[in-house]
């Protein structure tokens, strides 16, 4: 029987991936956050998982404003780094297990009623790959499956803090029903505090992005009741990325063990975090 | 065809200094947005650096926000509709940074926002109601 082994939340910041494929890591401005990301790194090594399920969000590169997928889930066996303006990224395939795609896609339509998108030619942005490198480094070829799950986090109104929690949930049970013997890890991505537009732009709030990562440990349903405009003011009109990490949340059920936390200021733009979460009790 | 109007007021009108990406940005922007987006290929990239003016009529976007495109007006844009995911694709297509673009939105100059960032980014403090007595952290 598959189970889901761990959870990932982190930023997904372009720039980070861009230091990484120009070797820029050890530069001052780029050191400090890299170090943080070695604990992680070695965390991921030791649960070895088989499969991950990222969810991520599209910037306008394989969906545009011409069709909005709330809840996307990639059906895929491969999806290529897309182009984002300078060509792709030079990472390497992103290869996907399509079997398990549609027993979760079964599982989420059939027994928890969740409607989702099925998403097959998907060209992933930084959005999932710099969280992959994030984690694994520079590979040869990534050390685990992936299956993409996009959100809708760009055009309001997007799905609400609980529909993301409650989808995480009905994911746990998609993966614990599965037949195969697999280890399963589940990134929520994007965030923490940012704003890209307008003249509020460069807003970072330190204060609620630890308060969220605090809450999204121990009361996941208290910070899934948090409407959207908190997070809009609070944390940037970017910062409602963070919604993407309650579907990590909700996979992972009720209980957690907090592994590793990094919080740094500035990479690029944006607050990175990153937190790593196990399960407790029942499956361990 | 008259330009759609925001037709009610919104939880988010107090937030200052930010654009959010509701159905009224949407419809006023459709056009525009999905012209930037023609940036994610090289051959769309190409045909928009070898005739901008006549692109943005073919996409038949309003006359002030092909003059906002043509000015690199990134606030006006941003104001006519366009996304800032969108915008973006433009930043990369002229090669300029991210901290350009934001800084050019907020009245400061690329190096100064990046020191800004650097520094801890901008405060919440001041800057979380247009009312700034309302609230602050
Ligand atoms: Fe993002």
């Amino acid at each position: 029987m598959a189970r889901i082994v761990g959870g990932v939340g982190t930023s997904h910041v372009p720039a980070i991936g861009a230091a990484s494929d120009n070797d820029k890591t050890g530069d001052d401005y780029w050191a400090p956050l890299f170090a943080g990301y070695g604990p992680a790194r070695e965390w991921i090594r030791r649960v070895d998982p088989d499969v991950a399920i990222i969810v991520y969000n599209d910037h306008a590169t394989a969906f545009s404003l011409q069709l909005i997928p709330t809840f996307g889930l990639g059906m895929g066996s491969e999806y290529p780094p897309a182009d984002e303006g300078y060509g792709p990224r030079r990472v390497p395939m992103v290869h996907g297990d399509e079997k398990l795609s549609w027993h979760l896609a079964e599982s989420l339509v059939v027994n928890d009623e969740i409607d989702i998108t099925f998403v097959n030619d998907l060209h992933v942005d930084h959005g999932l790959t710099v969280p992959l490198t994030i984690m694994c480094d520079r590979p040869e070829e990534w050390p685990f499956r992936v299956i993409p799950l996009a959100v809708n986090v760009i055009q309001y109104p997007q799905p609400t803090g609980h529909r993301c929690l409650e989808l995480g949930r009905a994911i746990r049970r998609a993966v614990e029903s599965y037949p195969e013997d697999l280890r399963v890890v589940v990134f929520g991505t994007g965030g923490m505090s940012h704003q890209l537009q307008g003249e509020r732009a460069g807003l970072i709030n330190r204060e609620f992005d630890l308060a969220f990562l605090d809450r999204l440990v121990a009361d996941p349903d208290g910070q899934a009741a948090v409407p959207h405009v908190d997070y809009l003011r609070q944390a940037g009109s970017e910062g409602l990325e963070l919604i993407m990490w309650l579907v990590m949340r909700g996979a992972l059920g009720g209980d957690v063990r907090e592994v590793y936390r990094h919080y740094h200021v500035p990479a690029s733009n944006t607050a990175a975090g990153l937190i790593v979460l196990e399960p407790v009790g029942d499956k361990g | 065809m008259s330009p759609p109007t925001d037709t009610t007021t919104k939880p988010w009108d107090d937030i200052p200094g930010t654009y959010v990406q509701d159905g009224d940005h949407y419809r006023r922007g459709y056009r525009l947005n999905m012209l930037l987006m023609t940036l994610n290929t090289e051959e769309g990239r190409r045909a928009f650096a070898a005739d901008e003016a006549g692109s943005l009529d073919r996409a038949g976007v309003t006359p002030e926000q092909k003059r906002a495109v043509l000015d690199r007006d990134w606030l006006a844009m941003l104001r006519l509709g366009a996304n800032v995911y969108y915008l973006l694709k433009l930043a990369a297509h002229d090669r300029v940074s991210v901290q350009h673009m934001a800084g050019s939105m907020s009245g400061i100059s690329e190096q100064e926002f990046i020191d800004m960032m650097v520094s801890g980014g901008r405060s919440p403090e001041g800057n979380l109601y247009t009312d700034a007595t309302e609230g602050g952290s």
